[in-house]
C-alpha cells in the first residue's frame, strides 16, 4: 500500500466498507438528495436543503459556502435539470477540494530509518493509529521500529507496548516522565543500528493551544534531526473524524509549529461524516495519508478522493 | 474556549445601534451572524434552529430600555437564553445514598473518560473527603486498566484491580463486593469508549449500567466534537439514561458549541468541565458564568472561587492577622502570594476566567506574567536575607547587586520586584481585614496584583 501495487480485491472490500459504514447511523446524501428534490426539480430551496446538510456533516461554514455558491452557479446556468445532475454537480465540487490532497505516504530509505513522528490532540487516536500502521508496514515487508515518546500520559507505553507484541515489533521506551525527545532520538540511534526500515515515534497528546507542550514538539523533531537532516520525513496529524470546526484550527496550528506532511483521519466509523476534511483540504495543502474506519488494522488504508466522495455520495446497500 | 464566539457576537451586536425597538428587520442580519457564530463553534443544526427562533421570538417587539443600546438589549436576550438552555444554576453530584455510591463514565472513543475518573476521584477525595475506588472496565483497548491502576496510585483513590480477560459486569459485581468491604464511600466505573451505533458495544454498556445501578450516569464529551456529537448524546441517553454531562478538554480554543447541544438534547446538566493537564484540573460547571462567558463578560466568580480552595486558609489568615497588627506586607509574604499563584495552575488559568476587554490579546497578557516571570521573581526573593526581606528598605545599592547576582537576575529585575511590592504593600495598608477573598474583590479587574498587568 505504499506505493507499491495492492491487491484489488482487497482494495475494492475497503471501498464497500467505507461505504457502508459512512452511511451507517443515519443514511446521507444520496438517500437526502433524492428526498430533498421529491418532484425532481432543483431550485434555491433544495440548495439551501442541501447546505444545511453539509453544515450538519461538519464541513463548516466557509467551505459549504463554496460549494453550494458553485453549485448556485450550475443551477442559474440550468445545468442542474434533475437529482443526477445535482449529484455529479456535488461530486465534482467535492472531488475539486479534495482530489489535490490525495498524495499517499511513500517510504524511501535515504540512508537512515525512515521517521514518522505522530502528532495530534489528547485522545485522537495517535497510538492505535500506530498499531495499524505498524501492522501495514510489515505486511509490506519492511522492518519496522516503535518508539514510546508518550511519556506523559499514565500507561501509554504499555499501551504501545502491547501494540508492539501484537506485531512483533520491537518497542523502545524509557520510564515515565522522561524527555521525548530523548526517548526518540535513543530509539532512531537504535533503528540505524539494527537497519530499520521505518520508525513509528509516538508523542503525547497536546492540545494546539498549549504553547510549551507545542515547543516540545518543536524540540523533538530539531533533535530528530540532529542526526539526519531530513528526518522527521513525515510529521503526520492524527485527526478524530468525529471533530468539529476546531479540527481545522488544530491542522492550521500543528502545521504552523511543525509543518504537516501528512494528516490521517481516524474514526470515520461513527455516524460522523468527517465533513472536516473538506474544510481543511479547503483551507490547507496539507496531503492526507490515510482514513481509519475500523477497530481492525485493515480497516485503515490511503485516502483516496474519489473514493471517499462516492462513499458519501452512495448509500451503504447500492452499488455505485 | 469560546472567545471566537463571544467576538462574533458583539460584533454583530454593534451593527445595531441607535434603534429604538428590535424589529424583524433590523435584528435579520444579526440573528443570521448569531446562526453562524453557533454553527462555527459546532452547535448542532437543529438546536441552532430552535435557538434562533427563540431569540427571534422574545426580541421582536422588544422595547430597548434608555439604558441599554439595541445591540446590548439583544445581547442581553441571548444571554437570558443561553442561561435557559444550559440551566441556571451548577448542579452538584448527587451521592446522598447507602455507599459505596456508584458513578458510571460512558462516552466515545478517545472523550477522556479513564483522565476524567480520576479527576473526578481526586475531586471526591480532596473537597468532599470521600472513600473512592477506582474500577475498569474496559478490557478492549489495550492498557486502559492500567492506565485507571496508575492514575488511582496518584491520586489517592483504591483501585479495584481488573482483568483484560474478564466478563465486564463481572468486574463490576467483583467491584461493588470490594468497594463493600474496604467501606468506600464512592465507587466510579470506567468504561470503554464506544460508538454510539456499535449495537454490541452499547449493549454491554447497558449491561454494566444494569449490574452497576449507579446513581450518576455521566456522558463524557470531548469539548471539540462536531455536529454528530448530538447523535452520541440521544443514543447514549436513549440507553443509559444518563444524569450528567462532563465536558473535557475545555482549556483548549475549541469554541465548545457541544455543550449547548448535549444539555439540549439530553436535558440534563453539565456537572463539571475538565481544563488541563493536571490532574486536579477538573472544575464545577457553572452554566450562569459559562453563559457569561460565551458572552465576554469573564468569568471572575469562578476564579474567586478557585482561589478560596487553592489559597492555603491557614497562611490567609497569618497574614491578614498581621496586617491588622498594623505590621507590613514584606517580601516573605509576597513570596507566599507568587507561590499561591502557581499553585492555581499557573496564570495562563486565571487569565482564562479574567473578562478581557476585545483589544487585549490574552496571550501575550500570559507572556507577560507567565510561571517562568514568577518563578523568577521567587528565586531574587529567595536570594535576600530573612532581614532584607522583613525591611525591604534596607536593600541599598551593593545588597542589590549581590541579590541580582544571587538569584541570576539583572538589578533592574531586582528593582521592578521592589517597586512592585511597594505598591502591593501600599494596598494591603487599604485592606482593613479579611483574607485573600477580599482583597482579590478590590481589586480592579478582579484581582491581578499590580504589576501583573
Amino acid at each position: 500500500m505504499f506505493g507499491k501495487k495492492e491487491k484489488p480485491e482487497k482494495r475494492d472490500g475497503f471501498i464497500k466498507r467505507l461505504r457502508a459504514r459512512i452511511n451507517r447511523g443515519d443514511s446521507w446524501l444520496t438517500y437526502d438528495l433524492a428526498n430533498l428534490a421529491p418532484g425532481g426539480t432543483i431550485d434555491e430551496d433544495v440548495l439551501d436543503e442541501l447546505e444545511a446538510l453539509l453544515v450538519m456533516a461538519d464541513v463548516g461554514v466557509e467551505t459549504t459556502e463554496r460549494i453550494i455558491s458553485d453549485l448556485q452557479k450550475s443551477l442559474a446556468r440550468k445545468e442542474l435539470k434533475d437529482v443526477a445532475a445535482l449529484r455529479n454537480g456535488l461530486r465534482a465540487s467535492l472531488c475539486g477540494i479534495l482530489a489535490p490532497v490525495e498524495k499517499p505516504l511513500s517510504i524511501e530509505k535515504p540512508g537512515g530509518p525512515f521517521v514518522i513522528l505522530m502528532v495530534g490532540v489528547n485522545g485522537a487516536g495517535k497510538t492505535t493509529t500506530i498499531g495499524k500502521l505498524a501492522r501495514h508496514l510489515k505486511d509490506d515487508g519492511y522492518s519496522v521500529m516503535l518508539a514510546a515518546g508518550d511519556t506523559f500520559r499514565a500507561a501509554a507505553v504499555e499501551q504501545l507496548q502491547a501494540w508492539g507484541e501484537r506485531n512483533d515489533v520491537a518497542v523502545i521506551a524509557q520510564q515515565a516522565g522522561a524527555d521525548p525527545a530523548a526517548v526518540i532520538f535513543d530509539a532512531w540511534e537504535a533503528a540505524r543500528a539494527r537497519n530499520i526500515d521505518v520508525l513509528l515515534a509516538d508523542t503525547a497528546g497536546r492540545l494546539q493551544s498549549q504553547t510549551g507542550l507545542m515547543d516540545e514538539l518543536a524540540k523533538v523533531k530539531r533533535v530528530v534531526a540532529r542526526r539526519d537532516e531530513s528526518a522527521p520525513h513525515e510529521i503526520m496529524l492524527v485527526l478524530d473524524a468525529s471533530q468539529g470546526q476546531n479540527a481545522l484550527v488544530q491542522a492550521e496550528k500543528f502545521h504552523e509549529a511543525l509543518g504537516l506532511t501528512g494528516i490521517t483521519v481516524t474514526k470515520l466509523d461513527g455516524s460522523a461524516k468527517g465533513g472536516i476534511l473538506l474544510a481543511i483540504a479547503n483551507r490547507l495543502n496539507v496531503p492526507v495519508r490515510f482514513i481509519g474506519i475500523g477497530e481492525a488494522a485493515e480497516d485503515m488504508q490511503p485516502f483516496a478522493a474519489d473514493d471517499f466522495v462516492d462513499a458519501l455520495l452512495t448509500s451503504g446497500g447500492q452499488g455505485k | 474556549m469560546f472567545d471566537n464566539l463571544s467576538g462574533r457576537l458583539s460584533d454583530a451586536a454593534r451593527q445595531l445601534t441607535g434603534k429604538g425597538r428590535l424589529t424583524e428587520s433590523n435584528i435579520k442580519d444579526t440573528l443570521r451572524q448569531v446562526r453562524l457564530a453557533l454553527l462555527e463553534a459546532d452547535v448542532a443544526l437543529p438546536v441552532v434552529k430552535t435557538f434562533i427562533e427563540r431569540i427571534r421570538v422574545r426580541a421582536l417587539g422588544e422595547e430597548v430600555g434608555k439604558s441599554l443600546t439595541p445591540g446590548q438589549a439583544l445581547v442581553r436576550i441571548i444571554h437570558d437564553e443561553l442561561v435557559q438552555i444550559l440551566g441556571s444554576e451548577s448542579a452538584p453530584l448527587d451521592l446522598r445514598a447507602q455507599p459505596p455510591v456508584v458513578i458510571l463514565l460512558a462516552g466515545l472513543q478517545g472523550a477522556g473518560k479513564t483522565t476524567t475518573a480520576a479527576k473526578l476521584a481526586k475531586r471526591l477525595i480532596d473537597r468532599e473527603k470521600k472513600k473512592v475506588m477506582l474500577v475498569s472496565v474496559d478490557v478492549h483497548r489495550p492498557a486502559a486498566i492500567l492506565q485507571l491502576q496508575t492514575l488511582a496510585g496518584e491520586v489517592g483513590a483504591l483501585h479495584c484491580a481488573s482483568d483484560a480477560g474478564e466478563k465486564p459486569t463481572r468486574i463490576v459485581d467483583r467491584a461493588l463486593d470490594e468497594a463493600r468491604r474496604s467501606h468506600a464511600d464512592v465507587l466510579i466505573v470506567d468504561t470503554a469508549g464506544r460508538l454510539h451505533i456499535d449495537s454490541g458495544m452499547m449493549q454491554e454498556v447497558v449491561e454494566v449500567h444494569e449490574a452497576a445501578q449507579p446513581l450518576e450516569t455521566l456522558f463524557v464529551v470531548d469539548s471539540m466534537a462536531g455536529q454528530d456529537a448530538v447523535n452520541a448524546a440521544t443514543a447514549f441517553n436513549e440507553s443509559l439514561s444518563l444524569t450528567g454531562t462532563v465536558l473535557t478538554k475545555a482549556d483548549g480554543d475549541a469554541k465548545g458549541g457541544v455543550a449547548l447541544s448535549v444539555v439540549e438534547v439530553t436535558g440534563k446538566p453539565i456537572r463539571f468541565m475538565g481544563i488541563g493537564e493536571k490532574i486536579d484540573a477538573l472544575e464545577a460547571f457553572h452554566p450562569d458564568r459559562m453563559a457569561s462567558r460565551i458572552l465576554g463578560m469573564g468569568d471572575v466568580l469562578s476564579l474567586v472561587e478557585e482561589i478560596e480552595h487553592t489559597v492555603s486558609k491557614e497562611k490567609t489568615e497569618k497574614l491578614a492577622k498581621k496586617l491588622k497588627k498594623g505590621r507590613g506586607f514584606d517580601l516573605s509574604d509576597l513570596r507566599d502570594q507568587l507561590e499561591q499563584m502557581m499553585n492555581m495552575g499557573g496564570l495562563a488559568t486565571m487569565l482564562d476566567k479574567l473578562p478581557m476587554p476585545g483589544n487585549v490579546n490574552p496571550a501575550a497578557l500570559a507572556d507577560s506574567a507567565n510561571e517562568q516571570k514568577i518563578r523568577r521573581q521567587i528565586a531574587i526573593i529567595n536570594s535576600m536575607t530573612p532581614s532584607e526581606r522583613r525591611f525591604p528598605k534596607t536593600i541599598n545599592g551593593s545588597r542589590k547587586k549581590r541579590i541580582a547576582n544571587g538569584s541570576g537576575q539583572q538589578i533592574q529585575d531586582v528593582n521592578r520586584l521592589l517597586k512592585q511590592h511597594l505598591q502591593m504593600e501600599r494596598m494591603m495598608k487599604k485592606v482593613s481585614r479579611g483574607g485573600m477573598k477580599k482583597f482579590m474583590r478590590g481589586m480592579p479587574g478582579g484581582g491581578m496584583p499590580p504589576g501583573f498587568r
